[in-house]
């Protein structure tokens, strides 16, 4: 950059804490330091649940923090302030107004005149490419034409700073990468006042296409696990080595292991050790149909998350739900942007539907301490039977109200694979017995 | 004009001005003609009147059409009432948890109490506000109506602020919306459908108590305004069929003429504020609003209006911005926690106070035992509402299924239905006492239809919507798997449109405790026949004047109807919700 640079935003040792009852919380984000400088784009990647749109809302002074504080040109941000707008992941339009209208709302808010505001959102409108439906309604476009909208209406409003919270991720792919073309587009030619913009993303690939710099987020709680410098040009090169070479860096990152524990097999394996682990969301089919490719000859022993990824494509949200379900129930491990199935994993793949049952059921109760606990609990109680809300508020100790019943959800729909344990949904009871 | 030219320049459309053509004129004359009739009927409010005056009413079929109109003035305005109450009060209740508390269980309990009760009680309050005017009766039926309209559509308006999508939320904060930009802007757009689906429901329903409204007899004094309810009431009088006729052929008219002019337009309107389109059926069409759009200065003034429109929403004065609130400093902090426990004493002491001057001043004459008495004839007419809601069940239920399944059928029985369910059943009441009386039959049980005459179609309507609203795969999945008889309805029907029967049979057993006021004391002529139970001992003691009897009666009813919400409705809805919803 030949201008000077100059620093927008700063956040300074924030940190997130949900209020739940009367003394406890439950952390979110944990002592973040972020800067944002103008002539960059910068994305936030990291899987669902860690913190980064929460950041984004702090930044955009949506949310409040619980410590610490985000300065805008030195000022402190207590509530969304002029110069920095948002783009939604769902485009949040308004569906009872026009694209002119819903382009206008932000100057209305702002108290501009009527003649200035039509002026100022037809010239927007026009900047996106949606000429022609300055009076169609939001559901009669298309997802991508309805970002576009998002994105002028972001714009109308001659923002310094633009914070986008996934805003290609409810796109088809093509779609999202026209908008990011275009985007870019923007970026480039100078027609907007637009001196940065800061992306959440989960897309990985997406990142590397947009961003100067890629800041890379763990989760529970969220925490920066460290930043991607890219330093090349625009537009840049998918298939290019040092583009994949990024890519690889980014999946390295992701999947370094913070405490690597020794499995049975002397393999290096993930140990979970408490009830409340946020349980990743993924159902019993898509795991042994994902460990049926990774069984399959294609692959050999260590397997390329990128490659996989693509072969599969998969969303990069999905593979490392999938792969971190596989880690924590020891049917594979995952190091340095690589997978691996464990021997456990093969066996599993190789095995008939009862004896699969079986070896879920063991691999169950051995490393998920949640099913252990709900096993024995039924086991000791007289009529082998528990509500599941006395399940619920002990997770509830551990996390979020949503998290607690989303992971019950979970546990109850791999017990009930393996035959652990029965569930009947209208009276919310866990048992042993077997249905009537 | 420049404005014009702009919204020409957005709209590209043409700009010439063209000669006024047939739609202009019709349009013109429908336009001016409201107006009017408008002035003439606020005229008519305003007469003077004192109390024991008798009010003159013709049974000339000439005078009807006008009588008609000055019930549908008082409908008019009873509705602007609501609407104005529901901003308010709904969106403080959506807004504050502290009012909200207060504001819920106060609307849970207000819709339990028979309308007609709110009459009784009022009337004389009224009269006094506004000595030597026929505007305190007026004012008193109008209260009446609202009565009837509001509730349901401040607690549909406040579901619905209460669920705005957070997208959209975060949206209106970022655009740096003010309170006012805001609420006309997402919240009032958000809640609209449901808003207007619940003012069609609530006009319709409440054509029962427009009639019912009119002509009272509070205190031994007779008051009739001008309107189609004071003209039946006369007809019932001097027993004059032809006239009940010439009655239900103007109310006829009337609802046909409000559905054409308001309902279809507006359900044509509502569909702009649905999030998605999801009906594959064509949009309702209105030729009301084919008109609009038809004539052209229509057109223009219609665009004028989106520029007032806009200005109102933009209003200088209103667009004070919600200003970020720094952490509260520990002293404000306990300071607002102070006048929050200090609004709930005051709210409890003032429930404790009411509570015990309504026990004291109901107790002053009534003994226990009436009382219990009183409590008892509640039982009679809380069973006969559930026999009837049963009876309703049973017909329309193979009947709703019947008609769901044969679309054509039903696109014939809809809107029939529709209209029944608004037409003032009070109207056939005659015809029910002429009956029994020709018979002979027993008042108890015969008077008992009439309670549920014009709340059955709640049920038939919500049973026809749940069988068409079942998915056709799931119809194609019964029909191989060769479900049949019995087990056709165990298995599938009756699960199937469980929530939409529970929805219309609430409905049901609430209008049909409403109509007991009226359903139980029947008059034809000199001919008058009671029937054992609550409502007809509210209609008494509401004739003669005996408050304290009449406090007693409208708590007792008001008191089976929250028993009934909270034992059976309650539970049967939370079911429906849950497992029986198709979601």
């Amino acid at each position: 950059m030949t201008e000077t640079t100059t620093t927008l935003i700063k956040v300074r040792r924030v940190s997130k804490s949900f209020k739940k009852g009367e003394e406890q919380s439950l952390l979110v984000l944990d002592d973040l330091n972020l800067s944002l400088k103008s002539g960059e784009i910068v994305a936030l990647l990291g899987k669902s649940g860690s913190g980064k749109s929460t950041l984004l809302r702090i930044i955009a002074g949506l949310v409040s923090p619980s410590k610490g504080q985000v300065t805008y040109q030195g000022n402190p941000i207590t509530g969304p302030i002029q110069g920095l707008s948002m783009v939604f992941q769902s485009f949040a339009l308004f569906p009872w107004l026009t694209v002119l209208q819903n382009v206008e709302l932000g100057l209305e808010a702002q108290g501009i005149p009527p003649s200035e505001r039509r002026t100022r959102a037809l010239k927007a409108i026009d900047i996106i490419g949606l000429d022609g439906f300055e009076s169609a309604y939001p559901k009669e476009l298309s997802g991508g034409m309805r970002q576009r909208v998002g994105f002028a209406r972001a714009l109308v409003v001659d923002p310094h700073v633009m914070l986008m919270d996934e805003p290609f991720s409810a796109l088809d792919p093509l779609t999202a990468e026209d908008l990011r073309n275009d985007l870019l587009g923007l970026w480039q030619d100078k027609k907007t006042n637009i001196q940065s913009i800061l992306i959440v993303t989960h897309n990985i690939e997406e990142a590397a296409i947009l961003a100067d710099r890629i800041i890379v987020f763990s989760s529970n709680p969220g925490k920066i696990r460290g930043e991607i410098k890219v330093d090349l040009p625009r537009p840049r090169n998918t298939e290019d080595d040092k583009f994949r070479g990024i890519i690889d860096d980014i999946y390295t990152l992701m999947t370094a292991s913070s405490k690597p524990h020794l499995g049975l097999g002397g393999e290096r394996v993930k140990l979970i050790e408490q009830i409340g682990y946020r349980l990743p969301k993924v159902e019993v089919s898509q795991l042994t149909g994902f460990l049926d490719t990774l069984n399959s000859p294609d692959y050999q022993q260590k397997i390329d998350l990128p490659e996989l990824a693509d072969d599969l494509s998969l969303d990069v949200n999905e593979l490392f739900l999938l792969t971190e379900a596989l880690e924590i129930l020891h049917f594979a491990h995952v190091s340095k942007g690589d997978i691996e199935l464990t021997a456990a994993g093969r066996t599993f793949s190789n095995a008939d539907m009862l004896k699969k049952k079986e070896i879920f059921a063991s691999h169950l109760i051995q490393y998920i301490p949640l099913a252990r606990h709900i096993k024995r609990v039924l086991d000791e109680r007289p009529g082998h039977r528990a509500s599941e809300n006395r399940f619920l508020t002990e997770l509830e100790d551990q996390l979020s109200e949503e998290a607690a019943s989303e992971v019950l959800e979970i546990i109850i729909d791999w017990g009930r694979y393996a035959e652990l344990f029965a569930y009947d949904y209208n009276a919310g009871v866990l048992s042993l017995e077997n249905p009537e | 004009m420049p404005i014009f030219t702009k919204w020409h320049a957005a709209k590209n459309e043409l700009k010439k001005w063209r000669y006024p053509t047939y739609w202009d004129m019709i349009a013109l004359c429908l336009v001016l003609g409201t107006i009017t009739l408008l002035a003439l009927g606020a005229k008519g409010m305003a007469t003077p009147y004192h109390l024991g005056e008798p009010i003159p009413i013709s049974l000339d079929p000439v005078n009807l059409p006008y009588y008609a109109f000055r019930s549908v003035l008082r409908m008019g305005i009873a509705m602007i009432v609501s609407l104005l109450f529901t901003f308010i009060v709904g969106t403080a209740a959506a807004k504050s948890t502290h009012a909200e508390r207060f504001i819920i269980p106060s609307i849970d309990i207000l819709q339990s109490v028979p309308v007609l009760g709110y009459l009784s009680i009022t009337v004389i309050a009224f009269i006094a506000l506004f000595p030597n005017s026929l505007l305190g009766p007026e004012f008193a039926a109008i209260f009446v109506i609202f009565t009837a309209q509001v509730w349901n559509m401040t607690l549909s308006f406040y579901q619905s602020l209460k669920s705005v999508p957070t997208d959209l939320q975060e949206a209106a904060r970022v655009l740096q919306l003010s309170a006012w930009q805001r609420f006309w802007r997402l919240d009032a757009p958000f809640a609209m459908p449901g808003l207007l689906w619940n003012v069609m429901m609530s006009m319709s329903g409440s054509w029962f108590f427009v009639v019912a409204s009119e002509a009272i007899t509070v205190n031994n004094q007779e008051i009739t305004l001008p309107g189609i309810g004071s003209y039946i009431a006369l007809a019932i009088q001097q027993a004059d069929m032809h006239a009940i006729v010439y009655a239900i052929i103007a109310m006829f008219m009337v609802i046909l003429l409000y559905d054409q002019m308001l309902f279809r337009p507006l359900n044509q309107w509502i569909d702009k504020f649905k999030f998605e389109q999801l009906s594959e059926e064509p949009t309702s069409s209105s030729w009301v609003i084919t008109l609009f759009q038809h004539a052209k200065w229509l057109r223009h003034s219609g665009r004028f209006l989106v520029v007032i429109w806009n200005y109102f929403v933009n209003f200088p004065l209103f667009r004070l911005k919600p200003v970020a609130a720094p952490h509260k400093t520990e002293w404000k902090q306990s300071v607002s926690h102070f006048s929050v426990v200090l609004w709930y004493i005051l709210l409890i002491a003032a429930l404790v106070v009411a509570l015990a001057t309504l026990i004291h001043f109901v107790f002053s004459s009534v003994t226990l035992k009436e009382a219990g008495h009183v409590t008892w004839l509640g039982f009679v007419t809380a069973f006969r509402v559930t026999a009837m809601v049963l009876l309703s069940s049973i017909i329309w239920i193979p009947l709703g299924v019947w008609i769901g399944l044969r679309p054509s059928v039903a696109r014939i029985a809809q809107p029939i239905i529709q209209f029944a369910a608004s037409f003032p059943v009070n109207l056939f009441y005659p015809i029910m006492v002429f009956i029994i009386v020709t018979y002979g039959l027993n008042v108890d049980v015969w008077s008992s239809p009439l309670m549920i005459l014009g709340a059955q179609w709640y049920i038939a309507f919500n049973v026809i919507a749940g069988v068409i609203a079942l998915p056709k795969d799931l119809h194609q999945a019964a029909g191989s798997l060769d479900l049949k008889g019995w087990l056709w309805w165990k298995r599938f029907i009756l699960p199937g449109i469980f929530p939409y029967y529970v929805t219309g049979a609430i409905t049901a057993a609430g209008g049909a405790w409403n109509a007991s006021i009226v359903a139980e004391v029947l008059n034809w002529g000199s001919t008058h026949l009671v029937a054992t139970g609550l409502g007809a001992y509210v209609t008494q003691q509401s004739i003669i004047g005996d408050f304290p009897r009449l406090a007693l009666g409208i708590c007792i009813m008001c008191f089976y109807v929250l028993v009934f919400n909270k034992v059976l409705w309650r539970p049967l809805y939370r079911m429906a919700t849950g497992r029986f919803s198709l979601n």
